[in-house]
């Protein structure tokens, strides 16, 4: 099959290479980069583990083509760190809250978390709920999901972090 | 001592041992996507393999044709049961005793059941093949309802099986039937049913369901034809398992064939048993000489890799009009599927069901369970349970709803009423078991008070009479169970697979600067191993757990184990963990007796150390003799410092917990609301609370999903109507409830530790307890049970059937 040439900026670099017109984003980036942060759990865009930020919006990457993403600028869990090399305030939040288990979603459910924020500084655990209603995990029961983005939202907003009462 | 010594309990606070809210060593790599998983191995030269699978849930298969697959350009090979028969793999042994077709010999017998392997050099291209694969049918008739299975007329599922009088587990009774299993006592139930005041009986099905791991079940096979050996990294839960079996199977010696289960995205029991995909892919890259990779797609996963229930339970309860518990009888349908392929101790094919009298004290019980073949996906796993515990939890707790509305009794009172006392334990059930711990009123009590039950049924009365009124359209349910698990398989006099002892074990080696390794037979799927594990260590050795690496998943490194489900890592592996502790804390006893030229009795131990007694000015830390073992033992002792330990359980564990749901219904809609859940668990010991209340979490989620929505449902076609996330439900962050935890603890007596594991404890619990709570909405106007699940359309028809929408 004639090939495609793509040029994209990912995690902060740039990437040309040639792909199948068919080839999917997730598929791109885990099987010809190696990026293999973001992970396949469905068939049907339901789960979101391969959610990555394209262009300033959440993106299933089983969803898009590898060449709809040219000229983009893509950010997977691999490039969600702090410029300095420290965590970002989420993955600390995660860890911090225990909002991972298995891990298989978690990549997904930090970068959809990542963009969250960004559209809404503040969030309500309501608005944390629908907001990444998008992204299925099987193993935390999302309590302690909400808890890690509202703790990464306090530490960005430079506030202390308040555990609701239970 | 100077002030500025640390006390024992600011040492011990350091070590971040058992009970401390340590935060996970995983998080580190999973949070930075640095997870490896099977999907993420590439090796070079790797092919990928794709599956054609069966469009009809029974035919027979007259012909397949792959010269069109085989001429797409990346297709490298496909095999058919023709390919595998010359290596004589066309079908596999089960490890419940059965055979299994590992791609289809004549016949398919499920919808999407494995027919040709095609192996390619990309993943589309092995996709592009499969679908091009071309195959004749023959549809015959379909039986996808495990009641009818045994009908006289029944359609034939098993042709190789139709004229066999003996099953793996004794006599058949049916072409369509699989084993027969029974417990407890006939003539003493039934004596008790004769004498009984009031007596209940209800059929109570428990749906096929599909414990749907967020990654699903993959493999990547390299065999090296130079060497004769195999390497095979896969979604294992049991890998020494897969080990043993594969050689078997295979005939390449065990010593040759390496297992590896790197990090695992979920299992629920869905990645222990041996799938036609693993075969396959083993067969590839033999044939071809270089790895194959097999992924399931999620459709795959949901239809053909290991269900979970299809329990069919008739189940009868026995009481004197008091309310005092006399008897209980259960005659159970099991569907098994096509192929009998669930995953329980070989000695048990209805795995611990007879823990059906749950928490009560029965004095005489029966239970009767019969298997049968039905043009369903194979399987019968243990989700998020021990095996077959979940569905004798729902059973025993849907009839305690049941019996105490018949008797006109409060279903708290009368489960207090009948609960094991605390005074009985250890408590030997009228099936036989041996309970070892517990203290379920205090449990119950202090669930009712967290909850103030007594208002929450004020509440309820008050809103049943404004429903009355027609002055609201939303009724109040409240559900309330008490259960008890039967967990850590096992002791070797129960438990076996194919005749291997359900034992566990752990490697430690101290390292002369005070760090180690520990390694197990066990593998962590989230629950938090490498965390878990080294706090326990730390505890028993006075070392950091962070200076405590945990390994598992390799089976040429870690000891031999039967692996991670039934919730046995912390009732086995646990215990051999800390018993191999013990032998080396033994060892560094003797050591520093030396170094302090002292007699070893006259040393004892002190969080980090061992002291002098009456002279704590005199030690050695465990760091001290951790170096000392590696050049300064005692004359005649060997060097190092490292035990083994095979830790054969004398018992199972008994967790148990108090679990109450509020539910809000509206009967027009048939919503179901959860206003609230509270659930109390008592796992023994607890090693790092943390987790534990992340596990109950994600234990709830799961029961809130079997108990509102989830069902793998086929149509009388054979059709599986629900084998992707379009149809099966999942809970999102909107619809699952808030979760409350709380906890009481009693320790095993016979566990090292005292921990009884607790991973799977709120699937157990919470789906009785949801499904109470929406039948207690329903129950004042008669109703006595309403099948799960308990969507919006389920509920909606339970009204309309209750004439409330008139």
């Amino acid at each position: 099959m004639a090939k495609s040439q793509v040029t994209m900026k990912i995690n902060g670099k740039t990437v040309e290479a040639l792909v199948e017109p068919r080839t999917l984003l997730i598929y791109f980036l885990r099987d010809q980069l190696g990026i293999t942060g973001p992970h396949i759990g469905c068939d049907t865009s339901h789960c979101g583990a391969c959610t990555v930020d394209l262009d300033g919006k959440s993106v299933k990457s089983c969803t898009v083509f590898a060449v709809q993403a040219d000229g983009g600028n893509v950010i997977t869990i691999e490039g969600i760190a702090n410029p300095d090399g420290t965590l970002h305030a989420l993955q600390e939040g995660f860890r911090q809250m225990h909002g991972l288990q298995c891990g298989f979603c978690t990549p997904g459910m930090i970068t959809r978390a990542y963009r969250l924020l960004q559209e809404n500084k503040n969030p309500s655990e309501e608005q944390i709920r629908y907001g990444i209603s998008g992204n299925l995990c099987r193993c935390t029961g999302y309590q302690n999901i909400v808890k890690a983005i509202q703790y990464a939202a306090a530490k960005l907003n430079g506030v202390p972090f308040q555990e609701a009462a239970e | 001592m100077n002030d500025m010594t640390p006390t024992s309990a600011e040492r011990a606070e350091k070590l971040e041992g058992m009970g401390c809210k340590r935060k996970r060593v995983e998080d580190i790599r999973f949070t930075q996507g640095k997870g490896n998983y099977v999907d993420d191995i590439k090796l070079p030269n790797m092919l990928y393999g794709e599956f054609n699978r069966s469009p009809y849930g029974h035919a027979r298969v007259k012909k397949i044709d792959t010269t069109k697959a085989a001429a797409v350009p990346g297709v490298v090979a496909v095999l058919t049961a023709e390919t595998l028969k010359t290596v004589n793999l066309a079908w596999m042994p089960t490890l419940a005793g059965d055979v299994q077709m590992v791609l289809a010999d004549g016949y398919v017998l499920f919808q999407n059941q494995e027919v040709a392997f095609v192996i390619a050099d990309s993943r589309e291209a092995a996709a592009d093949g499969a679908d091009l694969v071309e195959v004749e049918y023959e549809q015959l008739p379909v039986n996808v309802d495990p009641l009818k299975a045994m009908a006289p007329n029944a359609p034939v599922i098993r042709e190789d099986q139709k004229g066999k009088a003996e099953g793996a587990h004794g006599k058949r009774k049916h072409y369509n039937h699989i084993f027969s299993w029974q417990a407890g006592d006939k003539a003493a139930a039934d004596a008790a049913f004769a004498k009984a005041d009031v007596t209940i009986r209800e059929m109570i099905s428990y749906p096929r369901v599909h414990p749907c791991p967020l990654e699903t079940c993959q493999c990547v096979a390299s065999f090296d034809k130079i060497k004769g050996e195999l390497t095979l990294y896969g979604t294992f839960q049991a890998p020494h398992v897969i080990r043993t079996v594969g050689s078997l199977i295979s005939k390449i010696p065990e010593h040759k064939i390496h297992v590896i289960s790197p990090d695992i995205g979920g299992g629920f029991g869905n990645k222990v048993g041996a799938y036609p995909g693993y075969i396959c892919s083993i067969v590839a890259s033999i044939v071809t000489g270089v790895p194959v990779k097999w992924t399931e797609s999620r459709i795959d996963n949901l239809s053909t890799t290991a269900f979970a229930r299809d329990f069919h339970m008739d189940m009868e309860l026995a009481c004197t009009k008091d309310g005092k518990l006399l008897g209980l009888r259960c005659y159970t349908i099991a569907d098994h599927g096509a192929f009998d392929a669930c995953a329980n101790a070989t000695k048990w094919p209805a795995g611990l069901f007879s823990i059906i009298s749950g928490s009560y004290d029965i004095p005489a019980a029966h239970c009767l369970v019969d298997g049968v073949y039905t043009n369903k996906a194979p399987g019968g796993v243990a989700y998020r349970c021990s095996f077959r515990v979940t569905e004798a939890a729902y059973a025993i707790e849907r009839a305690m709803d049941i019996m105490a509305q018949k008797l006109g009794m409060d279903p708290a009172d009368f489960r207090m009423k009948n609960l094991i006392r605390r005074e009985q334990f250890p408590y030997t059930s009228a099936f036989g078991w041996q309970y070892d711990s517990g203290d379920y009123q205090t449990a119950l009590t202090k669930a009712m008070e967290a909850v103030n039950y007594k208002k929450l049924r004020e509440e309820q009365k008050a809103k049943r009479e404004a429903f009355k009124r027609g002055e609201t359209r939303e009724l109040m349910g409240i559900g309330i169970i008490h259960f008890t698990e039967i967990v850590g398989a096992g002791p070797s006099r129960n438990c076996d697979i194919l005749g291997i002892a359900m034992f566990d074990s752990a490697e430690i080696r101290i390292h002369p600067t005070g760090s180690g390794i520990c390694r197990l037979g066990t593998k962590s799927q989230g629950q938090g191993h490498e965390t878990t594990y080294a706090q326990i260590i730390a505890t028993e050795l006075g070392l950091a757990a962070d200076n405590i690496a945990v390994e598992e998943g390799n089976t040429d490194t870690a000891p031999y184990g039967l692996g991670t489900y039934g919730s046995r890592s912390t009732p086995v592996s646990g215990a051999a963990c800390a018993m191999a502790c013990r032998k080396i804390k033994a060892k560094a006893q003797m050591i520093a007796a030396y170094m302090l030229e002292v007699h070893d009795d006259d040393l004892e131990w002190d969080v980090d150390r061992f002291r002098v007694k009456g002279n704590p000015e005199r030690f050695k830390t465990m760091t001290e003799l951790a170096w000392a073992a590696y050049h300064e033992v005692p004359p005649g002792m060997e060097p190092g410092l490292e035990a083994v330990d095979y830790y054969d359980p004398p018992n199972f564990t008994f967790p148990f917990g108090a679990y109450v749901c509020v539910v809000d219904v509206d009967v027009d809609i048939g919503a179901v609301k959860v206003r609230r859940f509270y659930a109390l668990d008592d796992c023994g010991t607890r090693i790092n609370p943390m987790i534990i209340e992340g596990q109950i979490h994600g234990g709830l989620t799961e029961a809130f999903g079997i108990a509102m929505g989830q069902e793998i449902h086929y149509d009388d076609d054979g059709n599986v109507t629900t084998a992707s996330f379009l149809d099966y439900f999942v809970p999102t962050a909107v619809e699952t409830p808030h979760w409350e935890t709380d906890w009481t603890t009693t320790p095993s007596p016979h566990h090292p530790i005292g921990a009884k594991g607790v991973g799977e404890s709120p699937n157990v619990g919470g789906v009785p307890c949801f499904s109470n709570a929406v039948n207690d909405a329903f129950a004042f106007l008669g109703s006595t049970h309403i099948q799960m699940p308990h969507d919006h359309w389920r509920v909606w028809t339970a009204a309309e059937k209750l004439g409330l929408h008139a």
